[in-house]
């Protein structure tokens, strides 16, 4: 199925902010874009706009269309869980349930979906660590140690596969290894270049050399607006927008 | 402005190219002069002198990786580094024909003069404005002086082209004076190299400044820039 992300005329606000000024973009199915820019310019938020998490902040305000394959993610009748289990998201800082063990980290979010029966169970808890490449690593442990007590990089790769089990056709990274070294940062790369082959990925990241090495596409937002929209080696070497020279190359402000 | 290090970096790269272009150009005057004059004493300046180009270039390159590997350069700056790079190496392939110029030159003195029919100071002085026009394109950005350099290119292959018929003449009926002829032709060759390292030099300046690239144009092939 066809899980590109189309946004039309999307403004978002908090309060009566306005934080995003009439993005259209349409992001291909099964390709990684990044989305990078300065601090404040409303890339976290046009993520959290793709998933409704936008909404769950208090006093905010979404309109336009944002649609992943047929799903109207803004349509009539459409539930914000229902969006969520399509399309996932990882955050910056690696939050797994602290308590759980590995495996019912991985587990939880089939369990809140009505899980189906415990072998069915297993084997997804198992692929889903395998694509998030964290198997190995924990495959002994999995019902013996805790989230908490992995180290920072193998706690985001859990929160990755924690993501995977409920099937999504969307992954959203923001700032997935901002907070990790960068052998784990390697880890996570290396992995968003494979799950790109099954996931259309949007991964938030300040880091360009990131976004050079794991996006097809990059998308350059400022001041709530987005500036240019193209292929990553486009962007990177010769943009369009004098703006997005302007702040790839640090001749900014 | 952000990133201070890294821009200050970026213009002592400029200078230190442009200090270089200055010697490779120097050397080619000389050289020519040498040849006006059979001057022996002026050809072992520039064969002396090559060093420092040499060293330039060196600098150059090593200033240029520096660059890459620290700073991670985008868009026009990295196209600035890699402009940088293949104009490096051309600027001291010029100083190598100065340098063949003058070892040509050294061995005329002793030769028997040829009545050869050509004019290696119009066709030098042709060569060294392009040099000088491909610099000043660098020095200042400037896209149009730089295609104004990639036209001229024609004009010195086909004085070129016309000496190598004299020398093919003269080598046939003045055989006395057939090195010097010989000489002259290669001469004129490597004036022709020093026009083709020019405009390599203006087409670099146009990939730098408008990420186009203009090179291999007349013969169809797939370019990679789009304006």
């Amino acid at each position: 199925m066809d899980a590109g992300i189309h946004v039309k005329d999307l403004n978002a606000w908090f309060g009566s902010t306005q934080a995003l000024h009439g993005i259209n973009i349409d992001m291909p199915d099964k390709q990684s874009t990044a989305i990078i820019g300065p601090s404040g310019c409303g890339k976290s938020t046009f993520v959290r706009c793709l998933n409704r998490m936008h909404e769950t902040l208090p006093d905010t305000r979404v309109g336009g269309k944002v649609t992943v394959g047929d799903m109207d993610i803004y349509g009539k009748g459409v539930s914000a869980v229902s969006v969520r289990r399509r399309i996932g998201m990882v955050f910056q800082k690696p939050n797994p349930f602290p308590t759980m063990s590995i495996y019912d980290n991985v587990a939880s979010g089939l369990k809140l979906n009505g899980y189906p029966n415990r072998s069915e169970l297993d084997g997804i808890v198992e692929s889903s660590l395998k694509k998030a490449a964290l198997w190995e690593e924990v495959k002994d442990d999995l019902k013996k140690k805790s989230g908490a007590s992995l180290s920072g990089g193998q706690q985001q790769r859990l929160c990755i596969a924690r993501a995977l089990a409920v099937e999504p056709d969307v992954l959203l990274m923001d700032e997935p290894a901002s907070a990790l070294d960068p052998i784990s940062t390697s880890k996570i790369e290396d992995l968003i270049f494979e799950l790109k082959k099954q996931y259309t990925v949007v991964i938030v990241t300040h880091n360009m050399q990131q976004a050079a090495r794991v996006a097809e596409f990059t998308a350059f937002f400022l001041m709530g607006n987005m500036v240019e929209f193209d292929k990553t080696e486009k962007m990177f070497t010769k943009p369009s927008d004098k703006r997005t020279e302007d702040y790839i190359t640090g001749r900014f402000g | 402005m952000t990133r201070t290090r890294f821009h200050q970096g970026l213009d002592d790269l400029k200078q230190k190219l442009l200090a270089m272009g200055g010697m490779a150009e120097q050397a080619v005057e000389r050289a020519i002069r040498a040849y006006d004059n059979r001057d022996i004493a002026v050809c072992e300046l520039v064969l002396r002198d090559e060093a420092q180009i040499n060293a330039a270039e060196r600098e150059v390159d090593e200033l240029s990786i520096d660059l890459l590997a620290m700073q991670q350069p985008m868009a026009v700056d990295l196209r600035f580094i890699i402009a940088c790079i293949k104009i490096n190496s051309d600027l001291e392939r010029v100083g190598d024909q100065a340098v063949n110029i003058s070892e040509r030159v050294m061995d005329m003195v002793a030769q028997t003069r040829s009545t050869l029919n050509v004019d290696i100071p119009r066709m030098a002085s042709l060569s060294i404005n392009m040099v000088r026009d491909a610099l000043n394109s660098f020095l200042t950005a400037n896209a149009e002086m730089a295609q104004s350099v990639l036209e001229r290119d024609d004009l010195v292959d086909n004085m070129n082209r016309e000496i190598f018929e004299a020398a093919d003449y003269a080598m046939t009926h003045q055989v006395e004076a057939h090195r010097d002829a010989l000489d002259t032709l290669i001469i004129a060759r490597n004036l022709e190299r020093v026009a083709d390292h020019a405009t390599n030099i203006a087409e670099d300046v146009i990939f730098w400044v408008r990420g186009t690239d203009v090179r291999h144009r007349a013969e169809g092939q797939t370019l990679t820039g789009s304006s």
